[in-house]
């Protein structure tokens, strides 16, 4: 790749002049200078976690912490792996989106067919934008809530994407507006554009309703290995927002996530997450129950292959009155995959008859796979309840007989088994996700097996 | 034609089917009748090609090389997949068939039906999921099937006799040319049963199928015209004849010490 392509690209590594320069570079106010300085000092003094995903092979002095292209960072498409390139023209992928999720193109003609969509939001009052755009059109607003949720100090790697944050989304949508369609039409352009460190934040006021799909099933080639971002919501009274996520990254990244939401009075918040890809995710979508009967949900999914583990959960915390929260993980390790579920759920005093359930279900499919489950509960109410359920199966001989002897092959059995397991969740996803999604888990049975 | 020669069987090191000789062609339909435990099932699991059940050959025939303990239609299938068997024609309705909750019943069906009824040719009378759905709805009615359970994953929490229905579909839209029901008669009451078995008879009539119907009782042969009936014992068919042969058991039992039937 040659440097010119470039018109700043930080060195290796992290000091206090990168993070000001990348500030600088955006023309920010002062105060997020601050907010970036502040997250710089903290990501110092946070240690690395280590309860979690193995994360010792991170090497924070060889990342590249800011890289702004020009219009043209062309990366040759001969240099993305070929069994990337294989998936997109199995899953029938159009030519000008390969270039884009391989990260060879880095620009996407999109105005002329998204642009009457994004109309459509602006007329109904929503903002949609980057996050650098909302910072310079809308300071007040993102000022009043950004880093409220998830602080500067919140962990090591919200401190780093504090310091460091580039790219993500701003969505305010006002009192009493109900988006009938999810903001997803433009995911892929959206996923590829995603970049390394992205920061989003999303309101969503009284009585308002939106669904956010971010990322995308087809798997994104990444050449930049650490992945930290922070996604913070706020769903006011009698609001409802439903987040979707799909993560199909590519083998060599680290994604080390923090999501969180908070929801006021009567509001509703759900966190649809399905992670695929990376080689360590780390990732516990949580909902703060701050109003009375707000409700919770997380539906994950996580399926872990060769040389992954996939360490993701949910966090429920009750601070009112008749909160509600669901929680319902499925896991499939195969080919010596791990995938672990890390769960928290927090009752706090006073919070009368909070209910949550939390249901885990875990498939391995061979003696070389792993899945661990690690559910915290942390109850200071007793007039609340809590149920736990938790499965682990190993992939059954009978279920695989039964329909082999029906003339599917091996592989297509396991699929049949595999995406019947998910379905709970899969069926909550926007149509062409879910079918992708099959498709996926199809072919990666297909190659385990072969 | 089914071809099953001097065959041995064995589960978990213990051998349970001690040279079954067994000959089924196409258009016929055999009884194969006995107590608990005298290897019905084990005969039915190891045709389909379950991996729990193990053939072994005789030390003395080892020698013979070229015969298979089971053929089809000429061809050895000892060593062959359950997929690669029901390619070739068979199809094993269960006695106990296994649930794959999320697996949609109706989306099941119609891919074992693609699968079996390929697009070229004559074989593919329906061509869409949407005519599909109509046509195996008109078939679970023949059986008197509750149509909310095509909705469901499949025999997630069927009963018993409706996972039975559910094998009978399956069957129907599998286009097989030999049929094995294994004890599909257990569990079920009259009405069901004589719906069953009338589904069975016409399409093993029409089809010219072989079939072989393992079970313990004779009820169900009242609506199904058996034209060989087969006694098991203790791993080997002991007894063969004409439908007669089902009277007599009706009569004097299968053995001295079983009043059951």
């Amino acid at each position: 790749m040659p440097e010119n392509n470039y018109v700043y690209k930080s060195g290796e590594g992290l000091n206090e002049e990168v993070v000001l320069k990348i500030s600088q570079m955006k023309n920010e106010p002062l105060w997020m200078t601050a907010f970036r300085l502040k997250g710089y000092e903290l990501f110092l003094k946070k240690p690395i976690p280590e309860w979690g995903a193995d994360l010792s092979t991170i090497d924070f002095d060889k990342v590249h912490y800011f890289v702004r292209a020009s219009d043209k960072t062309e990366k040759d498409w001969n240099d993305v792996p070929a069994e990337i390139k294989e998936t997109y023209d199995r899953l029938g992928i159009p030519e000008a989106e390969k270039q884009l999720l391989g990260g060879v193109k880095a620009q996407y003609e999109s105005e002329v067919v998204y642009g009457s969509l994004l109309k459509r939001f602006s007329d109904m009052g929503i903002i949609f934008c980057g996050m650098d755009e909302a910072i310079e059109k809308y300071p007040e607003l993102v000022k009043e809530y950004i880093g409220k949720l998830i602080p500067p100090g919140d962990n090591k790697f919200a401190a780093l994407n504090t310091a460091v944050w580039s790219g993500g989304s701003f969505i305010y949508v006002p009192k009493g507006v109900k988006v009938d369609l999810p903001l997803q039409a433009y995911f892929r352009i959206n996923t590829a554009n995603m970049g390394q460190f992205e920061r989003t934040l999303i309101i969503v006021d009284e009585g308002a309703f939106i669904h956010y799909v971010e990322g995308c099933t087809a798997p994104i080639y990444s050449t930049d290995s650490l992945h930290a971002a922070v996604v913070e919501i706020f769903v006011k009274k009698g609001a409802r927002c439903r987040y979707t996520t799909i993560q199909n990254w590519s083998k060599n990244v680290y994604n080390l996530v923090t999501k969180r939401a908070k929801v006021e009075e009567d509001g509703v918040m759900e966190w649809i997450d399905g992670n695929l890809g990376s080689k360590i995710t780390m990732k516990y979508p949580a909902v703060v129950l701050a109003g009375k009967r707000a409700h919770g949900e997380i539906l994950s999914v996580a399926v872990a292959g060769k040389g992954q583990h996939l360490d993701a959960g949910a966090k429920c915390i009750h601070l009112a009155p008749g909160t509600t929260s669901r929680v319902i993980s499925k896991s499939i390790s195969f080919d010596g995959g791990r995938a672990s579920y890390r769960g928290l759920v927090q009752v706090s005093p006073g919070a009368k008859n909070a209910r949550s359930k939390v249901v885990c279900d875990a498939l391995i499919m061979d003696k070389d796979s792993r899945s661990d489950t690690y559910p915290v509960n942390k109850i200071f109410e007793s007039e609340s309840t809590l149920e736990h359920e938790a499965t682990v199966s190993k992939i059954g001989e009978e279920q695989l007989f039964y329909l082999m002897s029906r003339g599917f092959e091996q592989h297509e059995a396991e699929a049949m088994i595999i995406n019947g397991f998910i379905e709970p969740i899969s069926k909550e996803l926007p149509m062409e996700y879910s079918v992708e999604l099959n498709r996926l888990i199809s072919m990666q049975m297909e190659g385990s097996v072969g | 034609m089914i071809k099953i020669n001097n065959l041995h069987v064995s589960v978990e090191g213990q051998e349970i089917l001690k040279g079954v000789d067994l000959v089924v062609r196409p258009g016929e339909v055999h009884a194969v009748m006995g107590k608990n435990g005298s290897g019905k099932s084990t005969l039915a699991f190891t045709l389909a090609g379950h991996p729990k059940y193990e053939i072994k050959s005789p030390k003395s025939k080892s020698l013979k090389v070229e015969s298979g303990a089971i053929e089809i239609d000429g061809k050895i299938i000892d060593e062959l997949a359950p997929n690669e068997r029901a390619e070739m024609g068979l199809f094993l309705a269960n006695q106990y068939p296994a649930a794959v909750p999320g697996l949609g019943s109706t989306s099941f069906l119609w891919q074992i039906y693609k699968k079996k009824n390929p697009s070229t040719g004559s074989g593919r009378v329906v061509t869409s999921i949407i005519e599909f759905r109509k046509w195996i709805e008109e078939q679970a009615k023949v059986l008197d099937l509750n149509l909310e359970l095509l909705k469901r994953g499949l025999n997630d929490g069927f009963s018993g006799g409706e996972k039975k229905k559910m094998e009978i579909l399956q069957m129907l839209v599998s286009n097989p040319k030999y049929v094995v029901l294994d004890e599909i008669d257990s569990g079920l009451d009259v009405e069901a049963l004589k719906k069953i078995a009338t589904t069975v008879a016409k399409v093993a009539k029409g089809l010219n199928i072989g079939v072989i119907i393992i079970t313990h009782y004779s009820r169900l042969l009242k609506y199904i015209k058996v034209d060989r009936v087969h006694i098991m014992e203790a791993g080997v068919i002991k007894k063969s004849g004409d439908s007669s042969l089902i009277e007599k058991i009706e009569n004097t039992g299968f053995g001295d010490n079983d009043n059951r039937l």
